[in-house]
């Protein structure tokens, strides 16, 4: 299959690189508590979530940025950041009510926004700059019980459940781009998945920045009821901007008893042109909680885009036999830096986890992988296993590893691998011989090296992962 | 088919092939032998275009078109094969998927379709059979954990895949046990046609034994000192290399 892919492949470009010129309702640039309350009251929020956003950005107020993380970031200046850009047309209630523009672009970027389109089965919630404009299959997965929609909406509509988990993942305090996320947020997804239900579809959520100036602080909450499952996709993309644009989103995921909920990112932010000018900043906590028994949470990631990424999918193993796996592919080019991995909190009795993690660097690159494994006194028998390749294309770029492993139970076995590699001429020359270019040839040896991880993904999405991992290293070798 | 005008080349400053001359014709077999270090392999590595090497003199034509000016790639899809002395190991990716990809970037070269899966494995199938290749090592990445004989095996498998008008084996006889020998000779015969040809580099009379070559050239510190027919091969198993360099070194 890889073959195939690897042909159709010849651009150079980051190719989802255009913008789309639509009104927008845009307001000015800054951060103040008067900001919050313009935020809230253009989404017509009640009391209760205004008091939620104030009470974050005031404790944001006391905090400062991390500098913990093997990045160089520059100086934000958060005042010259606009918090809120829509598309003119608010909350579309049918197709014929978005923006022909808007359908256009997210079909160039190849989403389905059209119910029509639904032989690839998947349900879509399309966020554009901050907010969702269409969510599709709404009402087919309403009769069994399943709510997908945008955050706004489930503020609406479904409060009581909004109030009873948002924030209890990630709470608002939890650091300073989640807390600056809780004072700001525009939009996001809301799924909620009924006891005993499985998800018949996989359920997205396309966001993608298209304003000028303007951060993206989407919030996605995801809450599977006892004995559910759902499978869950999030892609990103953004236009070439030479400033750097700011994304500091929240997802937090809440499995119950034998539930089960895999999430899958396709992060292809905008990297920044090969001198290392604009791209965007990616900041993210994703955190979920196995908060039932033999509940099961699994994040994939592959992550190719974005100037600076700083990401830790985690979760909090509470339910005994509760599971948890992280599979990530990171691939950084150029100026990109990346210092991403994930945090397994070992509470519950007989719980595992396990972590796959693949770097990959070309370029001037820095590529850290950072992860902590926690066993607590209680968690009898748990286990973990952790492995941690790099892969190296040049002599330029860097691997990271930076494990950290606390472990307060005997009965626990953790265990943890790493390796480091580098594509070489020899291996190049040799694919040469036999007709293959270098381009095709660092594809295919970056696809092997990454498949255990691709192989994760849900079908559509692993055709795509593949792609981009051979785009953002064209030009890395040779 | 093949024709080498006075190719000088360097590694890292240091000129390795001095000035040497060659030519071969389809439906021919060349064997290539000479002392370690002469610069057999580099020969090799210059006609395929590796790039560690550097040609700073010579002409080498391949069916009328100037070889040194074509990528790596492009002169392995006009026809040209080598088998590694020392075949790379790429961990991860398969086989399978590393052959479909070099066919069917030969036959987009071609301008033909590439090829179905069906026809892919067929023909894999077929060519596997005829170097009595392991039925596992196709599943396996590229050369990855193979013994040294298996590597050989998978070198003469690839060059029957992609079907080549010159094949250049490099010490594919080396670290081969005799039943080993016997069955890659016998791939390499079986794919012997009057519009190809083949330059045979070895150490070793005995492979000759099995492919039977039309000449025999001495490379001797970066140039051919000497050409015969076979008898010349077992000329030097007899006598060694030491009146060659004798007779050279002496002028
Ligand atoms: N990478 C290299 N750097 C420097 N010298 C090299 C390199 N590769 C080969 N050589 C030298 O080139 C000469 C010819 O080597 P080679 O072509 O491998 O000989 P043969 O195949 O005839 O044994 C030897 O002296 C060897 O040491
Ligand atoms: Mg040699």
């Amino acid at each position: 299959m890889s073959a195939d892919i690897l042909q159709e492949v010849t651009q150079n470009d980051y190719k989802y690189g255009f913008t789309t010129d639509i009104e927008t309702d845009i307001i000015p640039i800054g951060l103040s508590e008067d900001v919050v309350r313009l935020i809230s009251k253009k989404k017509n929020e009640p009391q209760w979530m205004l008091d939620f956003r104030l009470k974050a950005y005031r404790h944001w107020l006391t905090m400062k940025m991390p500098e913990w993380a093997h990045l160089n970031i520059p100086e934000i200046d958060y005042q010259s950041i606009a918090y809120y850009a829509a598309p003119r047309k608010n909350a579309p209630k049918s197709l014929d009510e978005v923006d022909p523009e808007l359908i256009k672009t997210f079909e160039k970027l190849g989403i389905p926004l059209e119910e029509r389109m639904a032989l690839s089965g998947i349900a879509v919630d399309a966020v554009m700059d901050s907010v969702s404009v269409k969510t599709t299959f709404k009402e087919s997965l309403g009769k069994l019980g399943i709510i997908f929609c945008s955050f706004s909406e489930a503020v609406e509509n479904h409060p009581d459940l909004v109030q009873k988990y948002m924030s209890s993942v990630v709470p608002y305090t939890d650091n300073f781009f989640a807390t600056l996320n809780c004072a700001v947020f525009s939009d996001g997804s809301f799924v909620y998945i009924p006891k005993g239900v499985r998800c018949p579809m996989e359920l997205s959520t396309y966001f993608r920045i298209n304003a000028i100036n303007t951060g993206q602080f989407e919030r996605t909450l995801i809450i599977a009821d006892d004995d559910s499952y759902v499978s869950y996709l999030e892609g990103c993309t953004a236009p070439m901007r030479d400033e750097n644009q700011l994304h500091a989103a929240i997802v937090e995921i809440v499995a119950m008893k034998n539930a089960e909920v895999k999430y899958s990112t396709v992060q292809n932010w905008y990297p920044g042109d090969k001198n290392g000018n604009g791209g965007v900043y990616n900041f993210v906590t994703k955190r979920g909680i196995c908060k039932g028994e033999n509940s099961k949470l699994s994040w994939t990631q592959v992550e190719t885009g974005s100037a600076i990424t700083w990401k830790y999918p985690s979760c909090i193993l509470l339910g005994d036999n509760s599971s948890a796996e992280f599979y990530s592919v990171a691939v950084t080019n150029h100026h990109q830096q990346a210092d991403t991995g994930t945090k397994m909190l070992h509470i519950g009795k007989n719980t595992s986890s396990h972590i796959l993690s693949k770097g990959i660097s070309a370029g001037v690159s820095q590529n850290s992988y950072r992860g902590l494994v926690k066993i607590n006194p209680a968690a009898e028998n748990a286990r973990n296993f952790s492995q941690c390749d790099s892969l190296l294309l040049g002599d330029k770029c860097g691997a990271h590893t930076f494990p950290y492993m606390e472990v307060n139970n005997d009965t626990a076995i953790v265990e943890h691998e790493a390796t480091t590699s580098k594509i070489n001429e020899d291996q190049i020359f040799y694919c040469n011989q036999r007709g293959i270019s270098t381009e095709d040839a660092v594809g295919l040896i970056v696809n092997g090296y990454a498949k255990d991880v691709i192989n994760k993904l849900p079908m559509e999405f692993a055709v795509e992962a593949q792609k981009l991992l051979q785009i953002t290293l064209e030009g890395s070798v040779g | 088919m093949l024709e080498i005008k006075n190719l000088h080349a360097n590694i890292n400053g240091k000129e390795i092939l001095k000035g040497l001359s060659l030519s071969v014709n389809a439906g021919e077999v060349h064997a290539i032998m000479g002392p370690n270090g002469a610069g057999k392999s580099t020969l090799s590595s210059v006609l395929t275009g590796n790039p560690a090497f550097t040609v700073t003199e010579g002409d080498v034509t391949f069916n009328g078109k100037n070889l040194l000016e074509l990528a790596p790639e492009d002169r392995s899809r006009e026809g040209i094969f080598l088998s590694f002395q020392y075949p790379v190991e790429i961990p991860g990716v398969s086989m399978v998927n590393f052959m479909r990809t070099a066919v069917n970037e030969h036959r987009k070269y071609k301008n033909l379709e590439p090829m179905s899966a069906s026809d892919f494995l067929r023909m894999q199938r077929e060519k596997k059979e005829l170097v009595e290749m392991d039925n596992k090592l196709a599943n396996r990445s590229v050369n990855e954990g193979f013994s040294g004989g298996e590597k050989k095996r998978n070198e003469i498998f690839q060059m029957a895949m992609l079907d080549p008008k010159l094949s250049i084996l490099d010490e594919t006889d080396s670290g081969l046990d005799i039943d080993a020998l016997r069955i890659v000779a016998n791939g390499v015969n079986k794919l012997k046609r009057p519009d190809n040809a083949s330059i045979v580099i070895t150490h070793y009379q005995r492979l000759l034994d099995y492919i039977v070559p039309d000449f025999v050239h001495v490379l001797y510190d970066g140039r051919i000192v000497k050409s015969g027919g076979k008898e010349l091969a077992l000329e030097l198993e007899e006598r060694g290399y030491d009146w060659i360099k004798q007779e050279v070194d002496g002028k």
